[in-house]
């Protein structure tokens, strides 16, 4: 038997990571807010580091309190807290506070806390909860209903806020849904639909539609004789495809605002006209070829720390918020940008191989589900910030300036690696 | 979905995104040097120029604040043209004008709106210009003289134009550069070197403080002040002997090759091309095609020298042992080429090398130089020799004087005899108007004062130079070859001879009426035959006047050699001017006041008028 303290038993590796990563993240947040004037103090709740650094240690009171509950409690209390979590997202129609355009605050005096990240926490506890439950299955329509249910009410919830990046992270959750049973051909099927969409836009109709006939006929005749699909959907995913692929083009002028087209024309590389294209990414894509050369003159070795002249210019906006990992190529240059990257994927990976030994359901589906919200964010995340996906405005884990949205990050990982460290204690039902 | 399609969706990710750093970071093509930096604006700190001091210490250049209304055409707003036109007392069409060039420029970088403002308009924008946005004063420096005269030894400077940039990187757009004279000259000296500030700026373009606490910032460093030869003084007082008159004078003062003079006329006031007024002055200026004020004279007029030659020509006589200073000749009022008489104004009689020099008989020159290619085998052989002789003297090539303009003079050479003739067509009597330097031998006013002070010297000379020293140093340790000496191919003994009959110019010769009292001097007068196309026939015109002379005989301090186009004989105007600079300089004051009062006052714009008139004019008259 390991230690009996939990301290001892906690993944240790996982811990480690998290901790590396804030720590860095609470230096560069440091130093891409660093003004001439601003105070040095390291708790001083008028800058950004004060903040975070509160909002840190926050998390680790909240550790330490969570510690001794038992994981039984957070089980048995996840509906009702998943509830309350609802309620407060209700609440903010009546209480928010509104910045930059969204009602996702509540104000609580020098300090804004956001429930969607708190939500992010309650969905993937009560959703765990639901799918653990013995008789709930997966292949039954009416349980696949509930179950996305829990995921699209706060969904909608945030997206009314307006906040359609939050909200975004929340289908993350289907990732646990697949893993737990859901067929993957609901997954093939979004997949193909955004695939679908976005070829269209880059090849045009005509050659869309007829790769499609091609394509389908081939399917229907070499589709496989086990395990295939009902047939409902053999005939229901091929009529969506075309659908798509023929209201691309209508979808894409009339329902897309000129921002939109403009984020998807840098983003496919739509636009062949050197001049318009230079202009849609001063314009639109200011974010990403600011973010994207600030990374470029970082080479090697960085800047140095505090010496990012883009970072101290204030050239990439949000930078401390979701640009942060801008800063970080900027003055530390190519070695360490990947070392983030490889901590990133490490710790996932780690969580993957935690999730996967756990014997209890309720852990698993949970684990799923924190690991599958994390990947969410790191991917959109630093693949806005390099360029590669469209701009969607998420924070980068541990990382990004925002207490609530650390707060709960670490908070949501410690829940799932105290599940892990206790694994082996016998469970009473 | 297995746990491995998630692992490797996770490591998928985590490739894609370090391939793509590798592709940022590592290959992407932009330069990472502070230069291309949005964020770091490189800034210009400019070091005074130098300022120049005659040989004196007098300050002869310095530099003056002036300042420059600039544009930044992003910044402009909601502009009232109207209030802003009449504050900067601006036509609007040179405003929109000027506005759409800025424009055209940069919207973001300054252009100039208005330049060199006066100090006093200066004080009345400084309070109203905040209300214009995107108005800015910017201060720079301008040349301030402190002399009338010297324009052509200064120079000027003006703004880089792109060739220049080009061809040197040093160079941006707005610096100012030397374009003539000492300014173009000594420019690397003058200007010093230029520091640079790299400063921090936000993306608003506001500045938030110096790049990496200035570790690559560099402090400017002063130009250096130059000391010339000049004398101000004498310079000066040159200029205003040159009143009306067309030609050169360079004084040398022999014992160092130090130029105490250098005097262009036409000349113009150096102040006219500083500040507003300055494009509008230079264009008068060079387009001023009769008098041509910009042509330095002194350096670029290359006319015949006329009889000063004559010296140069008894030199090699008497080293080539042709003569010695008893041979004689009989002038006749002229001498024989062919049968046919070439006049002579020495008033005839039996004449020797000293009183040949002094009454300029061409007879006698004429007899000596036959006879000195007579000593030889060939024509060539002997011309050769000549040849050689006389650019001992620094005559037919450039001098090397520190200056950016030149002319090398002529010292016509077998090859170019061979040229005209045909090699071994020709003989002594087809050239023998460079006896008496005439003919097609050509000197430039300062190649005849250097020729003036290797005489004086007795056989050498140093070359001729206008640098003195340099914030102490002296031009020994900058220019060494200043300071070599440069052996002429004649003994020294031939020397004394020549020096009596050119002193006694003075005394009983062509110049007796300029003596100066208690001075010794040599001299030589010139009458240059010369001639013009009107209407395209061959036309003479006024002989030119020339004189070289040096003073004291004994210990020579100055060496001068004077050229005044259409002057007629040396002794009037060239004669007069030598002998007033040489009284200036060794004396420091007039005592021929009705002397210096004609100087002062003829002029020589009637005779210049003469072949744009029209009409048949009379040359060479006798009254003045």
């Amino acid at each position: 038997m390991r230690g009996s303290f939990l301290l001892f038993r906690i993944d240790g590796l996982s811990m480690l990571l998290i901790l590396a990563l804030t720590t860095f993240g609470w230096f560069t947040i440091y130093s891409t807010t660093l003004e001439n004037d601003s105070s040095t103090a390291l708790l001083d709740l008028g800058t950004y580091h004060g903040k975070q650094l509160f909002f840190g240690l926050c998390a680790v009171a909240a550790m330490l309190l969570l510690s001794f509950v038992d994981e039984h409690l957070i089980k048995r209390y996840s509906s009702v807290s998943y509830l309350v979590g609802i309620a407060l997202l209700l609440g903010l129609f009546v209480f928010g506070r509104t910045i930059a355009g969204s009602t996702s605050w509540y104000d609580l005096g020098p300090l804004n806390f956001q429930p969607s990240e708190l939500m992010k926490l309650l969905t993937a506890l009560a959703m765990a909860k639901y799918l653990s439950d013995t008789g709930v299955s997966l292949k039954a329509g009416i349980h696949q209903f509930y179950a996305v249910l829990i995921i699209v009410v706060p969904v909608l919830l945030i997206v009314l806020q307006p906040d359609p990046g939050s909200a975004l992270v929340y289908l993350a959750l289907f990732l646990v849904l697949f893993r737990e049973g859901l067929p993957l051909y609901y997954l093939a099927a979004v997949v193909f639909t955004l695939l679908a969409f976005s070829l269209t836009l880059i090849f045009g109709l005509s050659t869309m539609l007829i790769s499609a006939a091609l394509l389908f006929g081939l399917y229907f005749l070499l589709r496989p004789k086990k395990q295939r699909p009902p047939l409902y959907f053999d005939l229901l995913f091929p009529a969506l495809q075309f659908a798509v692929i023929a209201l691309t083009p209508w979808a894409f002028n009339s329902v897309f605002k000129q921002h939109h087209r403009d984020r998807f024309s840098l983003w496919l590389g739509l636009e062949k006209n050197a001049e318009k294209l230079l202009e849609i990414k001063q314009s639109i894509g200011y974010n990403t070829y600011q973010a994207e050369q600030a990374i470029a003159s970082g080479r090697w070795w960085g800047k140095g720390y505090l010496q990012g002249t883009r970072t101290k210019g204030d050239f990439v906006p949000a930078q401390h918020t979701d640009y942060i990992f801008s800063s970080v190529g900027e003055e530390w240059g190519f070695v360490v940008s990947a070392l983030v990257v490889l901590s990133f994927v490490g710790l996932l990976l780690r969580l993957i191989v935690l999730a996967d030994r756990q014997k209890l359901a309720f852990h698993r589906i949970y684990g799923y589900g924190v690991i599958s919200i994390l990947f969410i964010h790191f991917t959109i995340n630093i693949g806005m910030v390099l360029g590669m996906l469209p701009t969607i405005g998420i924070p980068l884990p541990f990382f990004s300036y925002g207490g609530s949205g650390l707060f709960f990050f670490i908070l949501m990982c410690f829940i799932f690696l105290k599940m892990d460290a206790n694994r082996h204690k016998t469970h009473f039902n | 979905m297995s746990r491995f399609l998630l692992s490797f969706s996770v490591i998928l990710v985590g490739v894609l995104f370090i391939a793509r750093l590798v592709n940022l970071q590592l290959f992407f093509k932009e330069s990472t040097l502070a230069e291309s930096d949005p964020a770091i604006t490189k800034e210009f700190i400019y070091p005074e120029r130098g300022f120049i001091y005659d040989r004196n210490n007098e300050l002869l250049v310095s530099n003056q604040v002036a300042y420059d209304v600039i544009v930044i055409p992003s910044a402009v707003k909601e502009l009232d043209t109207l209030a802003f036109l009449q504050l900067l007392d601006l036509d609007q069409e040179l405003f929109e004008q000027r506005m759409k060039r800025a424009e055209n420029y940069s919207r973001r970088l300054p252009s100039v709106i208005v330049s060199s403002l006066s100090k006093e308009r200066y004080a009345v924008l400084q309070e109203k210009l905040r209300r214009f946005e995107g108005f800015f004063i910017r201060k720079k420096s301008l040349r301030s003289y402190h002399t009338a005269a010297s324009a052509n030894v200064l120079g000027y400077i003006s703004e880089v134009n792109p060739t220049d940039m080009r061809s040197n990187a040093y160079y941006i757009a707005g610096e100012n550069i030397g374009r003539t004279g000492i300014e173009r000259q000594y420019e690397e000296l003058l200007r010093g070197k230029k520091g640079v500030r790299y400063i921090q700026k936000d993306r608003f373009n506001r500045e938030i403080g110096s790049y990496q606490d200035g570790v690559l910032d560099s402090l400017p460093t002063m130009g250096e002040n130059l000391q010339i030869t000049i004398d101000k003084t004498l310079q000066e007082y040159g200029e205003l002997l040159m009143n009306g008159k067309r030609g050169g004078i360079v004084a040398i003062e022999p014992s160092t090759g130090e130029i105490l003079s250098m005097i262009s006329g036409p000349t113009y006031d150096p102040s006219l091309l500083v500040g507003r007024k300055r494009s509008k002055n230079y264009t008068e200026l060079y387009y001023d095609s009769l008098a041509r004020p910009t042509w330095d004279r002194s350096i670029l007029a290359e006319p015949s020298p006329g009889s000063p030659f004559k010296a140069l020509n008894a030199l090699v006589a008497l080293q080539e042992g042709i003569i010695n200073p008893k041979t004689t000749v009989t002038c006749y009022d002229g001498f024989f080429v062919y049968g046919d008489k070439r006049g002579c104004h020495c008033g005839g009689g039996v004449r020797d090398l000293i009183s040949g020099i002094h009454h300029s008989c061409n007879a006698f020159f004429a007899e000596t130089f036959r006879s000195y290619y007579r000593n030889f085998e060939s024509t060539a052989e002997a011309h050769d020799r000549w040849t050689a002789h006389m650019k001992s003297f620094g005559l037919g090539e450039f001098l090397g004087v520190d200056l950016p303009t030149g002319r090398p003079g002529r010292i016509p050479d077998t090859e170019y005899y061979d040229r005209a003739y045909g090699p071994n067509r020709w003989v002594s009597t087809y050239i023998i108007s460079n006896a008496i330097g005439q003919g097609e031998v050509a000197a430039t006013p300062l190649q005849l004062a250097n020729m003036t002070a290797a005489i004086a010297n007795r056989g050498f000379f140093y070359t001729p130079h206008l640098l003195r020293s340099v914030d102490g140093r002296p031009v020994v340790d900058l220019i060494p070859s200043f300071t070599q000496k440069r052996q002429t191919t004649i003994d020294p003994k031939h020397f004394e001879p020549v020096i009596e009959g050119m002193s006694k110019v003075y005394t009983e010769g062509t110049a007796r009426y300029l003596q100066v009292k208690g001075i010794t001097i040599a001299g030589k007068t010139g009458t240059v035959e010369n001639f013009t196309r009107i209407d395209g026939k061959k036309t003479q015109l006024t002989d030119h006047s020339v004189f070289v002379a040096f003073a004291p005989v004994e210990d020579p301090k100055i060496a001068i050699a004077i050229y005044i186009e259409n002057g007629y004989y040396g002794a009037r105007y060239a004669g007069h001017i030598a002998s007033l600079m040489i009284e200036k300089y060794l004396k420091g004051s007039i005592s021929r006041t009705d002397l210096e009062a004609r100087m002062l006052n003829k002029t020589l714009e009637h005779e210049y008028a003469k072949p744009y008139s029209g009409k048949p004019f009379q040359i060479n008259e006798y009254a003045w």
